[in-house]
């Protein structure tokens, strides 16, 4: 049974990354292989995985994670204007700054459970927000959001040209540098800034399921299950729950602080509780507690915000052009809501099915089907369906 | 000296006294039965002891400690476990995982950050977990979910969890409730077993007389929130004070 588990792991790594490596190729043909897409995947998976730190192991629901994306991008920019374009002083600090928040944050909305913990983080992220546009101006730059400037000092780096706002890189590498390729009639795009954030999500990935198979990450879960019995069993909650928190709201504040390496502006509107919201749409979708999951929600609702979004009616059209004159304008009319500006219901639609039929997620969903396959094709695996579900996979 | 002190305790709900002046005194080693009829406050002592309720006066002293004021886990700590009327468990996770819980809570205290290391690796936490699952029966069910047992084993799991982190002090209440008459036997087997094996004190809650006189090496008898009576076995039963409270007889 260990030895299984080791092994599912093995799987697990290998899977995520060549899924990150290979993006760019298995990104194209679906119309999502630029780099500024595959950027917010990673970004997004990064963010959904440490959110399902808290949420899929202890089952502490937070609204108010996007404040630490928010305040990881402020801080990164902040670096980048004090300091240096290297992006790599501008993530650290953006991960110890989202840590403190999160320290606080936590060390107070844990006081209370359920739908209390819930209601006192959306209320500190509003806070954040709302503060980010008024009292902290000077800090965040208000509505316009925070910008580089020319005459930002940047002690560390050499002057740049004169006219021109410097880019981001790593150690001579800039984050927009990107190389492209023709393969078999497609166009792939190999850019750095996606590369940067892909490795970071293979480490960060690794961190988690590291965390999940630790006693630490079985404290997490029997918290989950059943509070009162820890505490009688010796164990004090509060800090295993702060610590989750707290990692968690670092793996937010690295995905806001790779947000501003990506594109150096960082605005209050990042920290709005939809944004909060939509993490928390990204992990049950994908499966919550589950390792996979968050990355494939996270890729899913990004991939409909931006392609499904896209589709205008010449598109839909285009597909039912093989029909009959009448028909292809009848099928037109019933998708058109669906796509374009109507994808949040396409999404929504997907959501409901999902938590009705599929409540572990597309992972479940994922596992029925390679469960099937099994039972159908491979009569040696059956005797597999009688094990207890694995919590994790 | 007693292991388990309990002197004058009160307890009031609103206008009911819950308990009334309760003393008890547990040997060590012994197991201690409190028995009485419904509503008598049985549950409500135990509460005390762990934790879950503070008594309006009076003091619990636990190993020559006071127990009163200290968080559940800290009580755990300090020796004293409990197993529930309704089985406590964590219903999510494998049988093998509940009990390797409570081990570690035993070897690294009430928290440790140990983000990276393996379960797979803690061999001796798994050993003693397994041994222990064994000793109570259920050496064949490691990976069945805890959901999934049904209430005789469920509370076997909850008497391994408590019993793995070798507590001084063991509170059952109605460790038979609800059982079919092998299952309690079973457990009367068990426990028997568990008393003489250990070093441990058992603190019994029990309406089932059988179970209660298999057991006791002494035993408390609490009536409307007052200890009536408290001696050996073999002089409860005959006992007026016992035979009132439970029958009812109102001798005026």
């Amino acid at each position: 049974m260990l030895n299984n588990i080791r092994n599912n792991d093995t799987v697990l790594m290998s899977l995520i990354v060549v899924m990150v490596l290979a993006a760019p190729l298995l990104l194209a043909p679906l119309g999502a292989g630029y780099p500024d897409l595959m950027q917010r995947f990673a970004i997004f998976g990064i963010f959904a995985v440490g959110f399902n730190i808290l949420f899929g192991l202890t089952g502490y629901l937070s609204f108010g994670h996007a404040a630490f994306l928010g305040v990881g991008s402020y801080s990164a920019v902040w670096m980048f204007k004090l300091l240096s374009m290297n992006i790599i002083p501008a993530i650290i600090l953006a991960v110890i700054i989202s840590g403190l928040f999160a320290l606080i944050i936590g060390y107070v909305s844990l006081r209370r459970s359920g739908i209390y913990f819930s209601i006192l983080t959306l209320a500190f992220a509003q806070m954040s927000f709302n503060l980010a546009y008024s009292v902290l101006t000077p800090i965040t730059a208000g509505e316009t959001g925070l910008q580089l400037a020319l005459d930002d000092p940047r002690i560390l780096d050499a002057p740049y040209e004169a006219g021109q706002l410097p880019t981001p890189g790593l150690f001579g590498l800039y984050m927009n540098d990107t190389w492209t390729v023709n393969f078999i009639g497609m166009e792939l795009q190999f850019n750095v800034g996606y590369y940067v954030c892909g490795l970071l999500l293979i480490a960060l990935f690794y961190v988690a399921l590291r965390i999940f198979r630790s006693p630490f990450g079985m404290m997490l879960r029997a918290i989950k299950t059943n509070q009162t019995r820890l505490n009688y069993t010796g164990v004090n909650t509060r800090p295993y729950t702060l610590a989750a928190f707290v990692i968690s709201g670092m793996y937010a504040g690295l995905a806001g602080g790779l947000m501003a390496s990506m594109d150096p502006l960082a605005g209050a509107e990042r920290m709005q509780w939809t944004a909060s919201g939509e993490v928390v749409l990204m992990v049950i979708l994908g499966g919550a507690g589950t390792l996979l999951g968050p990355v494939l929600g996270a890729g899913v609702i990004k991939y409909f915000e931006n392609i499904f979004s896209r589709m205008n009616d010449q598109v839909v059209e285009s597909w039912f052009l093989w029909m009959p004159e009448g028909l292809t304008e009848f099928m037109v009319a019933i998708v058109h809501p669906f796509v374009g500006k109507g994808w949040h219901l396409s999404l929504g639609l997907i959501f409901m099915a999902v938590v009705i039929f599929l409540p572990g997620g597309l992972i479940e969903g994922a596992n029925r089907i390679i469960g099937w396959i099994g039972r159908r094709f491979g009569s040696k695996k059956t005797d597999k369906s009688g094990e207890a579900p694995a919590p994790a996979e | 000296m007693g292991i388990l002190e309990v002197q004058n305790v009160n307890k009031r709900f609103g206008g009911l006294q819950a308990l009334d002046d309760v003393n008890l005194n547990v040997q060590e080693n012994t197991v201690h039965a409190i028995i009485g009829p419904n509503g008598a406050g049985k549950s409500t002592l135990l509460n005390c002891f762990i934790g879950k309720l503070i008594p309006d006066t009076g003091t619990v002293m636990f190993d020559g400690k006071s127990l009163l004021g200290l968080k559940p886990h800290q009580i755990n700590q300090a020796g004293v476990s409990r197993v529930f009327q309704t089985p406590e468990i964590f219903t999510d996770l494998s049988v093998i995982e509940n009990t390797m819980i409570p081990a570690f809570a035993r070897r690294d205290g009430a928290f440790k950050l140990h983000p990276f290391e393996r379960i797979s690796d803690e061999k001796d936490i798994r050993a003693r977990a397994e041994e222990m699952l064994v000793n109570v029966g259920l050496g064949e069910k490691l990976d069945t979910v805890a959901s999934a047992m049904s209430r005789g084993d469920k509370r076997r799991l909850e008497m391994a969890m408590c019993l793995v982190q070798q507590p001084k002090l063991l509170l059952l209440d109605e460790p038979t409730a609800g059982m079919a008459r092998a299952d309690t036997n079973n457990m009367i087997d068990l426990l028997k077993r568990l008393a003489s094996e250990m070093d441990i004190t058992f603190v019994v809650i029990e309406h089932d007389m059988h179970v209660v006189f298999s057991l006791a090496d002494r035993i408390s008898v609490l009536a409307q929130g007052h200890v009536i009576v408290e001696d050996e076995p073999g002089n409860i039963k005959g006992h007026p004070k016992v035979q009132e409270a439970y029958l009812g007889t109102t001798a005026h």
